[in-house]
C-alpha cells in the first residue's frame, strides 16, 4: 500500500510563529507598531512592578485590613459578620451543586481563595489564628454545602428561598437587637404591614395581577413580618448575644456591599414596575412614572444624596434624626430604579407584538401574558444593560463618601489624610481600592456574560 | 370574577388604612422625648451625636483600630463623659465642610466640633458658638534654606494654594496690602497642593498653621521646612450647638470651662481622684466635693467634672495628646493656645 506523504503547511504559517506573523507582523507598519508598543508596555510594566514591589509602602493597607473590610464595626462583635459570610459561603456551595455553571467557577475560586488566605504565611496586623479559622470555615462550608446539596438533590426553588431568607437573617444579625417594648413591636408590625399592603396592592393593580396571586403574596409577606416581629421582640432578651450595632459603625467593604446589594435588590422590582407604569394606558400611572423617571434621571446621584442627607432633615421636626445609611440607600435606590426602568422599557419594546397576540390567542390573561411571555423575553434582551447598571451602581456607592459615610473609599481617605504616618500614601490606597473594585465588577461582568451564553442571548 | 378584580384594590386600601390606624394608636410614648430639652433627648437616646471629622490629622481621625480620636473628638467625648460618665457614648457623624451649616441648623447633631471657625454670620445663622478651644490662623511655610525670615520678605514668590477657599483670598489680600508681588499655583485638593510644594513647584504654601504643622510632619524631612511667624487671619475654632436650647448651650460651655479650669488648677487625669480631697476650695468645688457651680441647673451630677477629667484629661492633656512634644499626630507649640496665665489666650470663666 503506497502512502501519500502528508504535506504539512510551512512552519511559518502555523503555530506561534504563524500567529505572530498573521497578527503582529503582517506588514512593515504593523511590525513597527508592534515593536514600539511592545517596548513601551514592557518598560511600563517593569516600572509598575518595581514600584509595587520595592518602593510602595503598603502598611496603610496591611495594617488597616479590618478597617477596609468592616470599618468601625466593633471588634468583639465581628463574629456576627463572620457567621454571615460563612453562611453565605455554605449557600454558595449549595448553589454550585444545584445550578453549576458560573456559580461553580465562583464557588471554586472562593473556596480556593479562602483556603490560600487561611494558610498564607503573610501576617498582617491582627491576622491571628481566629481570623484564619474563619477563612478556613468559609472554605469548608462551601465544600460541605456542595456535598450535602449534591447528596440531597435539592429543589432549586428552595435554594432561591434560602438565599432570600438568609439575606434578611444576615442583615438582622449584623444589625443586632435592642430592647423593644411590646407596643413598639406591634406598631412596627402594623406600620410595615400597612406599607406592604399598599405596595403589593398598587403593584398588583398596575401589573393587573389576579387577586389570588396578590393575596398569596400578601399572606407570605404578612407571615414574614410576623416572623420578623417575633424575632425582634424575642431580641428583647437577646441584647447580650447580639446587641444592636448602629449603621453609623458599619463601614468598609461591609457598607459597600450592603449599599450595593440592597440598592440592586430594591431597584430591580421598582424599575420593573416603573417600566410597566410608563407603558400603562392609565394616564395617572403613566404620568407619575414618566415624571419620576425623568426627574430622577435629570439630576446627578450626588445631588440626590445631598438632598436626602442634608436638605431633608431641615424639613423634619428639630432634633429628629433618622438613619444616615438608610437615607443614602434611599437616594441610591431612587437613582438606580429610574435607570433600571428605562433599560427594562427597552426590553419590553423589543418583544414582538406577535408574541402578545399569540399569548392572547392561546387564552392567556393580561397578567399571565406579562409574567410568562413578555417579561422573560424583555429581561433576557437587556441583561447586558441591567448588569451594566448593577456594576455602575456598585461603583456609585463610593459617592456616599461626600455625605460622610465610611465605605471602602471613605476609610482609605481617612487613612491617608488623617493619619500622619500615612500622609502621601494615596497612590497605594487608591490602587488597593481600585483592585478591590475591579475584582467585584469583573466578577459581575463575567457572570453576566455566562448568563447570556446560557440563555442564548443574541444567538437564539 | 370581574367584580373581584375591581374590588380587591379597594379592599387592600381599607386594610392598609386600618393597619395604619392601629400603628398610630400604639404611638403613645413617641412625643415624650421631643417635648423635653436636648439633654433629655440625648439621655433617652443613650449617646451623644457629634459632627466631626475622620480625615484631619490632630483634630479628628481614626486610630489603627478604627476608633474616632483627635482634639475635636475628645471635646465631644468630654461632653459625653459629663452626661453619661462614659466617653465612648458618642456617635461621630463625619461631615464635609459644606455640610457643617445645614447639619447644625437642622439640629440633627447635638454638638459640632469639626474644626469650625467662629464668625458673626455663622453665629447668627448656624447655631450657638460655645467657647473658643483652639486659636488657629493662616500662616506660611517655606523651605528652611530659602532665607525667608518673615512673610514680609516674600516678594515675587510662587505660592501653592487650594482653589476657591478663603485661604486663597486671604493670601491675595495680604500680598496686595503689603505691596508684594505674587504668583499663585492653584490646585483642587490639599494633597496636590502639598505634593507640589514638596516637589519644589512653589516657594511657599499657605494654610491654617495647625495644618501646616501637620503637613510638615508628614514630609520626608520635616526639618527642611519652617513655618513663618506671621499669622494673617483669625480662625477661632469653637464647638457649636444648635440654636434654641439654652440649657444645652450652657451645659456644653460649662464642660469646656471645666477642661480649661482643670488645667489652670493642675487637676489631671492621673491625680483627679486624690484632688477631690484637696485643700483648695476651688478644686473641691469643681470636683463636686463641696458647694456647687450650677450642676443641678445644667442637669448634671454634682461630680461630673471628675468623670470628664478622668475620661479625657484637662485641656493641656488633650492638646498634648495629639499636638504636644510626643503627640500622636504632630508637634505644634501652643503659643496662643497657652493658658492666659502663661501668656496665651485660653481663658475660661470661674466655676462658682
Amino acid at each position: 500500500m503506497a502512502t501519500t506523504p502528508e504535506v504539512l503547511p510551512p512552519s511559518t504559517s502555523v503555530g506561534i510563529v504563524g500567529w505572530l506573523r498573521a497578527n503582529l507582523f503582517s506588514t512593515a507598519l504593523n511590525a513597527a507598531f508592534t515593536v514600539v508598543t511592545g517596548v513601551l508596555s514592557v518598560l511600563m510594566l517593569v516600572a509598575i512592578f518595581r514600584w509595587v514591589v520595592f518602593s510602595a509602602d503598603w502598611s496603610p493597607v496591611t495594617e488597616s485590613l479590618k478597617l477596609f473590610l468592616v470599618g468601625q464595626y466593633p471588634t468583639e462583635e465581628l463574629w456576627r459578620v463572620g457567621a454571615v459570610v460563612v453562611g453565605a459561603a455554605a449557600l454558595m456551595g449549595v448553589s454550585w451543586a444545584v445550578w453549576g455553571g458560573v456559580l461553580r467557577t465562583f464557588a471554586r475560586i472562593m473556596a480556593a481563595g479562602s483556603l490560600i488566605v487561611a494558610l498564607s504565611p503573610l501576617e498582617p496586623a491582627g491576622f491571628d489564628l481566629a481570623v484564619r479559622a474563619w477563612y478556613l470555615g468559609g472554605a469548608a462550608s462551601i465544600v460541605l454545602g456542595f456535598a450535602l446539596a449534591r447528596a440531597a438533590a435539592l429543589d432549586p426553588k428552595w435554594v432561591m428561598r434560602a438565599w432570600v431568607l438568609g439575606f434578611f437573617l444576615g442583615m438582622a444579625l449584623i444589625w443586632g437587637f435592642e430592647e423593644t417594648s411590646l407596643g413598639e413591636s406591634l406598631r412596627g408590625f402594623f406600620g410595615a404591614g400597612a406599607a406592604l399592603t399598599v405596595v403589593l396592592g398598587v403593584a398588583g393593580w398596575v401589573g393587573r395581577f389576579p387577586a389570588g396571586v396578590v393575596l398569596r403574596w400578601l399572606a407570605w409577606g404578612w407571615g414574614a413580618l410576623f416572623l420578623v416581629t417575633i424575632v425582634m421582640f424575642w431580641g428583647l432578651g437577646q441584647t447580650d448575644i447580639a446587641p444592636r450595632v448602629g449603621t453609623s459603625r458599619w463601614g468598609g467593604l461591609l457598607l459597600t456591599f450592603v449599599l450595593a446589594l440592597v440598592g440592586i435588590a430594591a431597584s430591580f422590582p421598582i424599575g420593573v414596575l416603573l417600566a410597566l407604569g410608563r407603558r400603562s394606558r392609565l394616564p395617572v400611572l403613566k404620568g407619575f412614572s414618566i415624571t419620576f423617571i425623568e426627574l430622577v434621571r435629570g439630576v446627578p446621584l450626588v445631588t440626590l444624596l445631598f438632598m436626602t442627607v442634608i436638605i431633608v432633615p431641615l424639613f423634619l421636626p428639630r432634633g429628629t434624626s433618622f438613619d444616615l445609611v438608610l437615607r443614602a440607600l434611599f437616594a441610591i435606590t431612587l437613582f438606580s430604579s429610574a435607570y433600571m426602568a428605562e433599560n427594562i422599557r427597552g426590553g419590553l419594546a423589543a418583544v414582538p407584538l406577535g408574541q402578545i397576540e399569540g399569548a392572547k390567542a392561546l387564552g392567556l390573561g393580561g397578567f399571565q401574558t406579562m409574567l410568562f411571555i413578555v417579561l422573560p423575553q424583555a429581561l433576557r434582551a437587556v441583561i447586558p444593560a441591567i448588569v451594566g447598571q448593577f456594576i455602575s451602581l456598585f461603583k456609585d456607592t463610593t459617592l456616599v463618601v461626600i455625605v460622610g459615610l465610611l465605605d471602602v473609599l471613605g476609610i482609605g481617605k481617612a487613612l491617608f489624610l488623617g493619619n500622619v504616618r500615612w500622609f502621601g500614601a494615596q497612590a497605594e490606597v487608591y490602587l488597593f481600592i481600585a483592585a478591590v473594585f475591579w475584582v467585584f465588577t469583573f466578577a459581575m461582568a463575567y457572570a453576566s456574560r455566562k448568563l447570556e451564553d446560557t440563555l442564548g442571548v443574541g444567538t437564539r | 370574577m370581574r367584580h373581584m378584580k375591581l374590588r380587591y384594590p379597594l379592599l387592600l386600601i381599607l386594610v392598609a388604612i386600618l393597619m395604619a390606624a392601629l400603628a398610630a394608636c400604639g404611638d403613645d410614648d413617641g412625643d415624650a422625648a421631643a417635648s423635653g430639652g436636648r439633654l433629655d433627648t440625648v439621655k433617652d437616646r443613650g449617646n451623644l451625636i457629634i459632627a466631626g471629622r475622620t480625615d484631619l490629622a490632630g483634630f479628628g481621625f481614626l486610630d489603627s483600630s478604627g476608633k474616632n480620636v483627635g482634639f475635636d473628638i475628645d471635646l465631644g467625648r468630654a461632653v459625653a463623659a459629663a452626661i453619661f460618665g462614659d466617653p465612648n457614648a458618642i456617635e461621630v457623624r463625619p461631615i464635609s465642610a459644606s455640610e457643617r451649616g445645614p447639619t447644625i441648623q437642622s439640629g440633627e447633631v447635638d454638638v459640632l466640633t469639626r474644626n469650625v471657625t467662629w464668625t458673626s454670620t455663622r453665629d447668627s445663622q448656624w447655631g450657638n458658638y460655645t467657647t473658643i478651644m483652639f486659636y488657629d490662623g493662616q500662616g506660611f511655610m517655606v523651605r528652611a534654606d530659602s532665607g525667608f525670615e518673615s512673610a514680609l520678605d516674600l516678594d515675587g514668590v510662587t505660592a501653592c494654594v487650594t482653589s476657591g477657599t478663603t485661604t486663597e483670598l486671604n493670601l491675595a489680600d495680604f500680598f496686595r496690602q503689603n505691596g508684594l508681588a505674587l504668583e499663585t499655583v492653584v490646585f483642587e485638593d490639599t494633597a496636590s497642593v502639598y505634593g507640589a510644594y514638596e516637589s519644589g513647584r512653589c516657594d511657599v504654601t499657605t494654610s491654617d498653621k495647625s495644618q501646616l504643622a501637620a503637613i510638615r510632619s508628614g514630609f520626608a524631612s520635616p526639618g527642611d521646612h519652617k513655618i513663618l511667624p506671621e499669622t494673617i487671619s483669625k480662625e477661632p475654632l469653637t464647638p457649636v450647638v444648635p440654636h434654641g436650647d439654652d440649657q444645652w448651650f450652657d451645659l456644653v460651655k460649662t464642660v469646656m470651662w471645666v477642661l480649661i479650669n482643670a488645667e489652670e488648677m493642675g487637676v489631671t487625669q492621673a491625680n483627679v481622684d486624690s484632688m477631690v480631697t484637696s485643700d483648695n476650695i476651688a478644686i473641691r468645688r469643681m470636683l463636686g466635693a463641696e458647694g456647687e457651680f450650677g450642676q443641678a441647673d445644667l442637669g448634671l451630677d454634682a461630680d461630673f467634672a471628675v468623670d470628664v477629667i478622668k475620661a479625657v484629661g484637662n485641656y493641656g492633656e488633650i492638646y498634648d495628646r495629639y499636638m504636644g512634644p510626643n503627640g500622636i499626630s504632630f508637634e505644634l507649640p501652643r503659643q496662643s493656645n497657652e493658658l492666659w496665665l502663661n501668656g496665651g489666650l485660653i481663658y475660661a470663666p470661674p466655676l462658682k
